[in-house]
């Protein structure tokens, strides 16, 4: 084992923000690496101060150090400065814990939370020393490993990613290391080959050199297993209940300011409330509630340890979380012990109950709310099944200003399926009238609505969908910004260059990995930094490999076209989402199933789970704002945590 | 430090090895998770936005080591103070710990204005991170502490400004050999400051520094030199710590 600190210290006096380098946060484990266990690199391949927070890599950091025959550390992506001094004196990638090269674990392992980050893998395998393409691996090599939500397309990257878990990994990364642990301690018979067909027969490891493609023209024609004991499709891994993984334990405290700066505890995975254009939402059924004890237990000492003033409360859809009003009144009223602790609720949604609970956690200084009605018309809302009514916003914002805010956010997304001019400037007319209702209470109303182009992403009922070329969103940029000048409103939006690499890179298939090295190898890093983002190297990358980027990006698909996801399966029929595209395209609202009826989307029934609630009666304001009286009750097709079980779990 | 509410304290704290490379105000954000961790609570500013009564000295550089930072805290209640720095220590992050704590007196002077003057340890290579003779730098000492004006320029705010540092410069010596290159002690004036690594540059261009120390802090009242745990000190004596 090589320490590299001592070659790394002296390039640190010449970069920006050095103690990215350095480790040492509260909570750091001390990885013990041993010759007959397996060393894992976790790397988020992002800047640390995007990738430190991360919770997947966090929670998997400590479920492997736990394992007598595993040892991990982390890695991040050194930003421009300091990699082009490693270049030039030979430095290799390393992890932040023990300064150890990259190369010298048997295990690297991706976070893949978003599409654009995909160059920077290959830039930190390249700058470990290890090839970037899985072929050119020799068995001394590390395994590369990647996981994250953008991983339910893992095509574009199968030609860098030797095996990739699809879905939660709590349990998979115990599967993989006894994998390796064995094939390392046998003297690796067999070679990568071998190791890699083993990996390949575990419950949600997708590993793509075991399967074929074959193309007609650019259609899809199959894709087939290389081996006869490998699987047709690969079945995400769910864990059943979050009460068993109260991770993580030790949550990570940088000694620089990072994103997301704060106490997170994770109160419930998966959403059940449907948004069409919401992968996460999609990918992740169903709904597992945290025992409100045990997400207690969490805050109480997780504040206690860390030394936090703020906590947040994670989830897809934070209010929705059965226990919410208790868990947060505790907090609030200082029941948990550590007294002036802020808690921020990342996903709210619109209603005058999440108002409620806002004000409760906000009681001193009121500044700025966010709400997401994502579309700017009813009839786009009953679209992508976002059932917010415009009085539902409007009470909700009202009660917000009445109540001592005075800056609201508005989140939007444009390019949505069947969108028309008329939904587009709803928007406007939205903001501007949360204005008007804010000029009531404050003169210094304000409402900032934050744009963003529609990528449709794999697995949702969008996946068929076309998306918006950059002209056609940057027409309707334009719409909005002449519909919100000389107003109240201030208007941001992101660039819809980026939202054409984004759909290349969702919805791709294999051929999308020789566009992407290209991009790599003309120096495109950081593509979610808009400093380093150019769309000309991806267009010239698509030139190059003789690809069309309509084809995999402003193109309907047909019901009947293989789409390169389809062997990956994240548990929803493709009926249902072929179903749920047609209700979508004619404006058919569906309801949360959590507190109604299943209406059999094929995660539960497929998988025998079950939405693991920690209250039989939903939360208030219901859900979806389907206008059901979802409180009297009604069959709730869940599982209900018994009192032991709540009590006990910790 | 203002406030009639609370009990003042001076600390001492030093900041060495790899956590170097944090900012000033990183240093202030892991005292402030310390103090929160070891459940010792400081005492608010009055009014509309209650504040923390928390002020730190000198700014200490991004990559520069100290054995001598200070910062006054206000804490809502009295404490013990040989236990506090064995608690808040073990609080930090690794590389900084509390050496000293003593009860203030009720509004004694900002450390910011009091302390005038500050110890340097450089160590001095080459540009290119090579080994410095020690004797060609006690001429290069010889000749800048013989000059009338040192003029250097500092970049502030995209704007350029020249600054002669020679009445800053109180002390200049070679102080032994170092690890690579050569160990410099300096003195140095507080108003008009001067930064280690312009000592450095007016010795020449074909120097750098490897390694920078803060050593000491001085608060200087007519004749009277004192450490700043000594200089406002309720009973200097007895809260000593370490």
């Amino acid at each position: 084992m090589t320490a590299l600190w001592p070659r790394i210290e002296p390039l640190l006096a010449g970069v920006e923000k050095p103690a990215r380098y350095i480790g040492m946060e509260r909570g750091a484990l001390r990885p013990v690496h041993r010759p007959d266990g397996v060393s894992w690199l976790l790397v988020y391949p992002d800047t640390y101060e995007v990738g430190l927070p991360n919770q997947g890599l966090q929670i998997l950091y400590e479920i492997l150090n736990e394992r007598p025959d595993a040892a991990a550390e982390r890695g991040y992506a050194p930003w421009t400065d300091l990699e082009a001094l490693m270049r030039d004196r030979a430095v290799p990638f390393f992890s932040v814990d023990t300064h150890r090269p990259a190369a010298e674990f048997d295990v690297i392992a991706f976070g893949l939370a978003a599409e654009l980050v995909y160059t920077n893998v290959l830039n930190c395998l390249d700058l470990g020393g290890i090839p970037v393409r899985g072929e050119a691996r020799r068995d001394e090599d590390p395994i590369v490993i990647a996981g994250g939500h953008a991983t339910f397309n893992p095509e574009p990257m199968a030609d860098f990613i030797d095996a990739f878990v699809i879905g939660d990994g709590e349990e998979a990364v115990g599967d993989i290391t006894e994998i390796v642990r064995d094939w390392k301690r046998g003297g690796r018979v067999g070679g990568r080959e071998a190791v890699l067909h083993e990996l390949a027969l575990l419950p949600g490891v997708y590993v793509p050199s075991m399967y074929e493609v074959e193309y007609e023209g650019m259609a899809i024609r199959a894709v087939r297993p290389r081996y006869p004991d490998v699987p047709d499709a690969v079945d995400k891994r769910t864990i059943a209940d979050l009460a068993d993984w109260p991770y993580p334990k030790n949550q990570l405290v940088p000694l620089i300011e990072v994103v997301h700066d704060r106490l997170n505890v994770e109160i419930f995975r998966g959403c059940t409330r449907g948004c069409r254009f919401c992968q996460a939402g999609m990918i992740t059924r169903p709904v597992r509630e945290r025992p409100l004890e045990q997400a207690r237990t969490m805050v109480a000492e997780g504040l206690k340890r860390t030394g936090y003033d703020e906590v947040a409360l994670t989830s897809l859809s934070s209010a929705d979380f059965s226990g919410i009003t208790e868990l947060v009144g505790g907090i609030v009223d200082g029941q948990e012990g550590c007294g002036n602790v802020g808690v921020s609720l990342p996903s709210l949604r619109v209603d005058a109950f999440t108002v409620g609970i806002a004000s409760e956690i906000q009681r001193v200084r009121r500044t700025g709310l966010t709400f997401a009605p994502e579309g700017g018309s009813w009839r786009l809302r009953q679209v992508i099944n976002k059932l917010i009514t415009e009085e539902d916003l409007y009470a909700a914002v009202d009660g917000a200003f009445s109540q001592g805010w005075r800056r609201m956010k508005l989140y939007f997304l444009i390019g949505l399926p069947t969108e028309m001019d008329e939904d587009t400037l709803g928007i406007a007319d939205m903001a501007r009238n949360v204005v008007e209702i804010g000029k009531r209470y404050t003169k210094g109303a304000s409402c900032t609505a934050s744009v963003g182009g529609f990528v449709p992403k794999a697995h949702t009922p969008f996946q068929w969908f076309g998306q918006n070329s950059a002209a056609e969103l940057q027409r309707k940029v334009g719409l909005l910004r002449d519909a919100t000048r000389r107003s109240a409103v201030k208007l941001s939006w992101h660039d819809p260059a980026a939202s054409m690499a984004e759909g290349i890179a969702s919805r791709g298939d294999r051929r999308i990995g020789r566009v992407i090295e290209r991009v790599w190898r003309a120096g495109g890093v950081f593509q979610e930094w808009s400093e380093h983002f150019a769309l000309d190297r991806w267009t010239e990358a698509m030139a190059a490999e003789g690809l069309d980027p309509e084809w995999f990006t402003t193109r309907h698909r047909t019901e009947d076209e293989i789409l390169p996801w389809d062997h990956i399966r994240a548990g929803l029929h493709r009926d249902f989402l072929w179903q749920d595209w047609q209700a979508a395209l004619a404006e058919h609202g569906l309801p949360d199933c959590r507190w109604t009826p299943c209406y059999d989307c094929g995660v539960c029934t497929d998988y025998a789970l079950e939405h693991v609630v920690a209250s039989p009666v939903a939360p208030a304001g219901g859900s979806q704002g389907t206008g059901q009286d979802l409180s009297v009750g009604g069959a709730v097709p869940v599982r209900l945590l018994s009192s032991k079980e709540a009590a006990g779990a910790r | 430090m203002r406030g009639e509410v609370g009990f003042p304290v001076r600390i001492r704290f030093s900041e060495l090895g790899k956590v170097r490379f944090i900012s000033h105000r990183d240093a202030a954000r892991a005292f402030d998770r310390a103090f929160r961790i070891e459940a010792l609570p400081i005492a608010l500013t009055e009014g509309f936005s209650p504040r923390p009564q928390v002020s730190f000295g000198l700014a200490l550089s991004v990559g520069h080591e100290s054995v001598a930072e200070y910062m006054d805290v206000r804490f809502a209640r009295d404490l013990d103070l040989d236990a506090l720095p064995g608690r808040v220590s073990a609080a930090l992050p690794e590389g900084i710990d509390v050496t000293g704590a003593v009860h203030l007196v009720d509004r004694a002077p900002a450390l910011q204005e009091s302390v005038t003057a500050v110890e340097w340890e450089i160590e001095v290579v080459t540009v290119e991170g090579a080994p410095v003779d020690g004797s060609a730098l006690t001429d290069r000492i010889a000749a800048v502490l013989s000059a009338t004006e040192l003029p250097v320029t500092r970049t502030r705010k995209g704007r350029e400004d020249t600054v002669d540092i020679r009445p800053g410069i109180r002390h200049l010596s070679v102080l032994r050999p170092g690890e690579v290159g050569t160990v410099l002690h300096a003195e140095v004036a507080t108003q008009p400051g001067v930064r280690p690594a312009e000592l450095v540059a007016v010795l020449g261009d074909a120097y750098r520094d490897l390694r920078v120390l803060r050593t000491a802090q001085w608060i200087e009242r007519g004749e009277a030199r004192c450490e700043p745990l000594d200089a406002d000190a309720l009973r200097a004596v007895e809260a000593r710590a370490s």
